[in-house]
């Protein structure tokens, strides 16, 4: 009972200092730090949906960046040919991100482990592709720019405004995703992840459950493409490409995998290292490796993983 | 005599020249097997007869090499696990298969759901739903577990595992309840317990049960089958086994 009142408390603390960074600080921030928030929230909302995979039902996927590629293209084709706004783009990044996923899971979900991973990843590597050979379509190496925020209903313009959106949208599809998880349908997710063959038995098509998470937390990926794309007025092959699948990935196993707060303290770490840390050197990448390699040594389950961590070593010093 | 045609209405469940091959090793080798409605069977044999093979064929788990399998009249000899257990087939498994992160009574709920249109719903939370988990406290006050409801899987004793192990299976009201070995690694207060756990469940299941020990298998079963080597090698009551030499040396005989 004394744990639990601890962790309540802990879960205040962490919501109280979310709201303080995400919608106290911004107006005395500087517009770079207010943006790089901004970034982070978008990424967040993508690796919360990734965790869905890797944390709740076990499918370690490396393809989410394309997925977000997917959503970020569709919302800056639509928005620079067509002039199209904010919402008459979302439902449609959010449909083409499911679909690629509904395709795409016919194939890679025959698989596990290791090889749904590099099914994934090569099914991004497809859509990076695609985004940086098919020139008259996506400008190629060029990227689109010329992204206009129009279509919001409100003005956005201004790097605050944009900000308090994202937020607003944020914290939105981010509760709709808690919710999910603990739905009924989220909790036959930790079922199969916790024994596939006992939920069999009990009545549940454990490929349909899977399938369905596999296109859900793409559509809310796809989601978060599309506000990238109109949060950074531009859209490239780099936002396709292996490393930002990867980053992905990282921002999910270092925050901690299985909670979808970790994924968020994860995207705001790296947003923050890269963008600062890149200030000062041209080996960003190296140190994200280094960042990588000891996270994955001293903390396995993640950033939020530790204190329970730190429990059982302490309770296996105990037992000694 | 043609097994096809008999019976047919009345048998829970019936398995004609049913094979699985793992490779080279056939594991079940040509069982023909049928169970009334209502029957309690037990099926004994020594270690590696092919029993938990044999369960799994029967609920899908295992696609089978040949043969058939029809349950309560249908055949369901190429239908998936979950469509078997939404025609009323239940099973526990020998070595415990819970959910240990998540509490006893979670474990019972996920368990009710199963045969529910309520697992796809996805904008309320799962602690919402009562009837769901009236329900669940009532399968665990029938294995007597119901204060134990909000302790994790993992902090449970064997015996009390074993205990969850058949509520849920029970919970979704199934006719034909595969039970494999209730009671392995269960001391002997609580292997009785289990026993009369079983002896006391609804007349009307039919349950087929894999056990070691004999006295259990013996005072839950009417009828016992005896498999060696992946065949049946007999069928009869329970004093027919117990006096068969032949049955006491493949299955005694090791000890």
């Amino acid at each position: 009972m004394k744990v639990q009142n601890k962790s309540f408390r802990l879960a205040w603390v962490g919501l109280a200092a979310a709201a303080l960074v995400i919608l106290v600080l911004p107006p005395v921030l500087p517009p770079f730090y207010v943006s790089l928030i901004t970034l982070a929230l978008i990424y967040g909302l993508v690796a919360t949906s990734l965790d869905i995979l890797i944390g709740y039902t076990m499918m370690p996927s490396l393809g989410h960046g394309a997925y977000f590629a997917l959503g970020a293209y569709t919302a800056a084709i639509m928005n620079t040919k067509l002039a199209a706004g904010f919402w008459a783009t979302l439902p449609v990044s959010i449909l083409i991100a499911g679909c690629f996923a509904a395709v795409l899971g016919l194939v890679a979900m025959r698989a596990a482990g290791v090889y749904f991973l590099m099914i994934t990843l090569a099914a991004a590597m497809c859509v990076w592709g695609l985004v940086d050979q098919w020139v008259d379509f996506t400008g190629g190496e060029n990227g689109m720019s010329g992204i206009t925020r129009i279509g919001f209903g409100l003005d956005l313009n201004g790097t605050l405004s944009f900000h308090y959106f994202t937020s607003a949208f944020y914290i939105v599809c981010v509760g709709l995703i808690y919710l999910i998880i603990k739905s009924p349908f989220g909790r036959t997710l930790v079922g199969i992840r916790d024994s596939a063959s006992r939920m069999q038995v009990l009545g549940y098509n454990v490929w349909l459950h899977k399938y369905m998470a596999f296109i859900i937390a793409a559509m809310f990926a796809g989601m978060g493409g599309c506000l990238y794309a109109y949060f950074n007025k531009f859209v490239g092959p780099d936002d396709a490409d292996l490393a930002q699948c990867m980053e992905f990935f990282l921002m999910v196993s270092m925050g901690g995998q299985g909670t979808l707060i970790g994924p968020n303290i994860g995207a705001f770490i790296i947003v923050f290292l890269k963008n600062l840390a890149s200030i000062y050197t041209d080996r960003w990448v190296m140190i994200l490796a280094a960042i990588y390699i000891l996270a994955a040594r001293f903390a396995p389950k993640g950033i939020l993983g530790l204190p329970e961590q730190l429990r059982e070593k302490k309770k296996a010093e105990a037992g000694k | 005599m043609n097994g096809k045609n008999m019976n047919n209405g009345q048998n829970a469940l019936f398995c004609q020249k049913l094979t699985k091959a793992f490779g080279g090793l056939e594991a079940v080798k040509d069982v023909d097997f049928r169970v009334t409605h209502g029957e309690r069977r037990a099926i004994i044999g020594p270690n590696g007869a092919g029993k938990t093979t044999f369960f799994s064929l029967i609920n899908g788990q295992h696609p089978v090499t040949s043969g058939s399998i029809e349950l309560l009249g249908q055949d369901v000899t190429k239908l998936p696990a979950h469509k078997r257990a939404a025609l009323g087939l239940g099973r526990t498994f020998q070595i415990t298969n819970l959910f240990p992160t998540q509490t006893v009574i979670d474990n019972l709920v996920i368990s009710a759901m199963g045969l529910m249109g309520t697992k796809f719903s996805m904008l309320k939370p799962l602690s919402s739903y009562r009837p769901l988990y009236s329900k669940a406290e009532e399968a665990l006050k029938s294995v007597g577990l119901l204060e134990r409801d909000s302790v994790l899987i993992k902090n449970l004793s064997y015996g009390e595992q074993r205990q969850v192990e058949i509520a849920m299976a029970l919970i979704s009201r199934p006719k034909v309840l595969l039970l494999d070995e209730p009671t392995a690694g269960l001391s002997p207060a609580e292997s009785h317990m289990m026993s009369e756990i079983i002896k006391g469940l609804d007349p009307s299941i039919t349950i087929l049960i894999i056990e070691h020990d004999m006295d259990v298998a013996l005072s839950v079963a009417d009828y016992i089958t005896v498999l060696h080597e992946g065949r049946v090698f007999m069928e009869g009551s329970a004093d027919e086994v117990r006096g068969n030499t032949r049955v006491q040396e493949i299955y005694f005989g090791e000890e």
